[in-house]
């Protein structure tokens, strides 16, 4: 099912290319696509040009339909995409565009260990992490909710966590929204949301859900390095995951509701995926609360995997937890819709900012930052494949044209049944080890599918939004071993 | 791997005999998505169709060699057009999966319109020993869901969010 696209694409300057609003009637605003012209040609392969200027169509957004340079063809959005909506101009939810994991997103930690304390013994670091964190389909964590306990923990987020001896209290600090966003509304979750909730906290998940131990190898710029305690040759960890079965059951309850409500609320819309309902209805404020309570069940997941991760790392280095030093850097969302307020036109408004594979980018000073970041700007964290690099970035005062947003990851180029029709007989372990990355993986499939191939190549997309100055390098890190679900 | 456009015109330029010929031997087949996984189902009837698209799902999800029909689960859904009733019965069935830790693997529909069915899922409780897990399938997505008759048969096209 090859599909290109070749509907019409302006170039605005090397990195910002245009889909004008005349493309299709329905669109209320343009599309923009933030790229170079290497990653364009690659974009126009699929079809997630097209869903560019579908997200154009939905009421009430503002300036134009954005797109990332890891935009891919997703369902409804395209993966990479950010809209905003005007609440006050009758402007939109979308649970679509949010996406089924809701509050997907990425922590990365510091350690004090250094490449060398780590390289001799990653198999069996790897070995033990995989045994200690529950990862893969279907797994059931070490924590177990009653339904009175699950509603706290929707409102509560990573504290829940943190007050059950998961983690500390500086934790929090260092978490989007301190871990818990507020207006999450236990009531408009369903029966069947907190029963795919009750077992999951604290499990990885799987496909392209993953915790990578690394090592800071490039810094680009030392100040910012320094202020998050990191430089050459220092371990850290990722840990990339989301709300689990509990955020699919929400976005999964809520598209299907808002395709009913569309008639009376008058919208149409070119992909039933992007169901909406004004922010400003009994529709939409439902969804929002619903949606709070996934974002709050991710940090908390996160917060879970982070403790049990430091818990095994303080035990097979036999230090205690100041020897390991494992501090949360930041912990950010990339799926997710927010209420922010942002500058339009010179004059302030209230916006709904749907992030569907973007990650949150504010600059230095921002209020919401901690206080020891406030010279640097909000932490965005990038990974890119399992066998090329991951970046630590910093947003920019530049990112305010893009509502504050920049790319997440490298975007996937090849489908996952291509890319095990075109690994078939190939050890994807095998080749990774060679490369001194070990991996270990839940299941078979996972790996060839998660391919590095089958990935753009991140150290690109990453220039490209460092160049379009919407998000600055500050280091780069190279894997040792990864833990797939 | 078939193409759709090709596919199309080489339906259309079919006689009914060839056709059945093709049935006979396909009952679904996995199509290419960038970031999440496709499905397309033929079926001589709506029944077949809704049968063969399950059996579909839950390849995508495991190995179903191991798998014994010991449990069985009856589903009821309404929908409001044929498309979305598709969508249901997928979707429902990859909840009780998940919820109850069923692999489902057979299929028998009792009553099935275009908004409403009645059906009995069989399938057995997961176990890890026995049983190989392939790819997660996070949700059943609206986005280019199809259910359409194409001369004598049906096709019900379906993008899961991996």
């Amino acid at each position: 099912m090859k599909q290109t696209w070749a509907g019409p694409i302006e170039k605005i300057d090397d990195y910002r290319w245009r889909i004008p609003k005349t493309y299709n009637p329905g669109m209320r605003v343009p599309g923009i696509i933030y790229a170079d012209e290497l990653l364009l040609e690659g974009i126009r392969t699929d079809r997630a040009a097209e869903q560019v200027a579908n997200a154009a169509h939905l009421p009430g957004i503002v300036k134009y339909s954005l797109a990332m340079p890891d935009i891919h063809w997703g369902y409804g959005f395209c993966i990479g995409g950010v809209a905003a909506t005007d609440i006050e101009a009758g402007g939109v939810i979308s649970p679509g565009g949010v996406g089924f994991d809701i509050n997907c997103g990425l922590r990365l930690m510091r350690t004090n260990l250094t490449e060398k304390d780590v390289k001799a013994k990653i198999r069996d670091l790897v070995y033990v992490l995989f045994n200690n964190i529950p990862a893969g389909l279907g797994s059931k964590g070490e924590v177990r909710v009653s339904l009175q306990e699950e509603k706290q923990l929707l409102i509560k987020g990573a504290r829940w966590a943190v007050e059950r001896g998961y983690g500390k209290e500086e934790d929090l600090e260092y978490t989007e929204e301190h871990g818990a966003i507020a207006g999450a509304d236990p009531g408009s979750v369903s029966e069947r949301a907190y029963e795919r909730g009750r077992k999951q906290p604290g499990t990885l998940g799987s496909g392209n859900h993953f915790l990578e131990i690394q090592v800071v190898d490039e810094i680009y710029d030392k100040g910012a390095a320094s202020v998050f305690g990191l430089d050459r040759g220092l371990v850290t960890v990722m840990i990339h995951s989301g709300s689990r079965g509990f955020g699919y059951q929400v976005c999964d309850d809520y598209a299907r509701g808002m395709l009913r409500s569309l008639d009376k609320f008058g919208i149409s819309l070119p992909d039933r995926q992007l169901a909406c309902a004004p922010v400003n209805s009994k529709e939409g404020r439902a969804y929002l609360g619903a949606m709070r309570c996934a974002a709050n069940y991710a940090w908390c997941n996160r917060q879970i995997l982070m403790e049990l991760t430091r818990r095994v790392f303080q035990k097979f280095f036999t230090l205690g937890p100041g020897g390991v030093g494992m501090d949360l850097i930041y912990d950010v969302a990339h799926n997710i819709a927010k209420i922010e307020r942002h500058l339009i036109d010179g004059k302030e408004k209230i916006l709904c900012v749907h992030r569907k594979g973007a990650t949150r980018a504010f600059p230095p000073g921002h209020k919401e930052l901690p206080g020891r970041y406030k010279s640097v700007g909000q932490p965005v964290i990038i990974p890119g494949d399992m066998g090329t690099n991951s970046y630590l970035l910093v947003g920019t005062e530049k990112a305010a044209e893009t509502f504050y947003s920049t790319c997440h990851g490298s975007g996937r180029v090849m489908s996952r049944s291509a890319a095990i029709r075109k690994l078939k007989g190939r050890s994807i372990a095998k080749e990774l080890e060679q490369k001194g990355i070990f991996v270990h993986s839940a299941g078979r499939e996972t790996l060839a599918e998660e391919a590095p191939e089958a990935y753009k190549d991140v150290n690109h997309v990453v220039k490209v939004v460092h160049e379009a100055g919407i998000s600055r390098r500050v280091c780069r890190m190279r894997p040792l071993g990864v833990v797939k679900g | 791997m078939v193409e759709q456009r090709p596919f199309k015109a080489w339906v259309e330029g079919s006689s009914p005999s060839r056709l059945i010929k093709f049935l006979k031997m396909k009952r679904y087949e996995v199509i290419d998505h960038t970031a999440d996984v496709g499905l397309r189902a033929y079926g001589k009837d709506l029944e077949t169709l809704f049968t063969n698209a399950a059996s579909g799902m839950f390849s995508i999800l495991a190995d179903l060699k191991n798998v014994r029909p010991k449990t069985s689960l009856r589903i009821k859904l309404e929908a409001p057009n044929i498309e979305e009733l598709f969508l249901s019965w997928l979707s429902e069935l990859l909840y009780q999966c998940e919820s109850r830790k069923i692999i489902f693997k057979e299929f028998l529909i009792d009553k099935l319109s275009q908004n409403s069915i009645s059906a009995t899922a069989q399938g057995e409780k997961l176990n890890s020993h026995r049983h190989r897990l392939k790819t997660e399938i996070k949700a059943v997505t609206y986005h280019q869901l199809k259910v359409r008759k194409i001369k004598d048969y049906w096709q019900g096209e379906v993008i899961f969010d991996i």
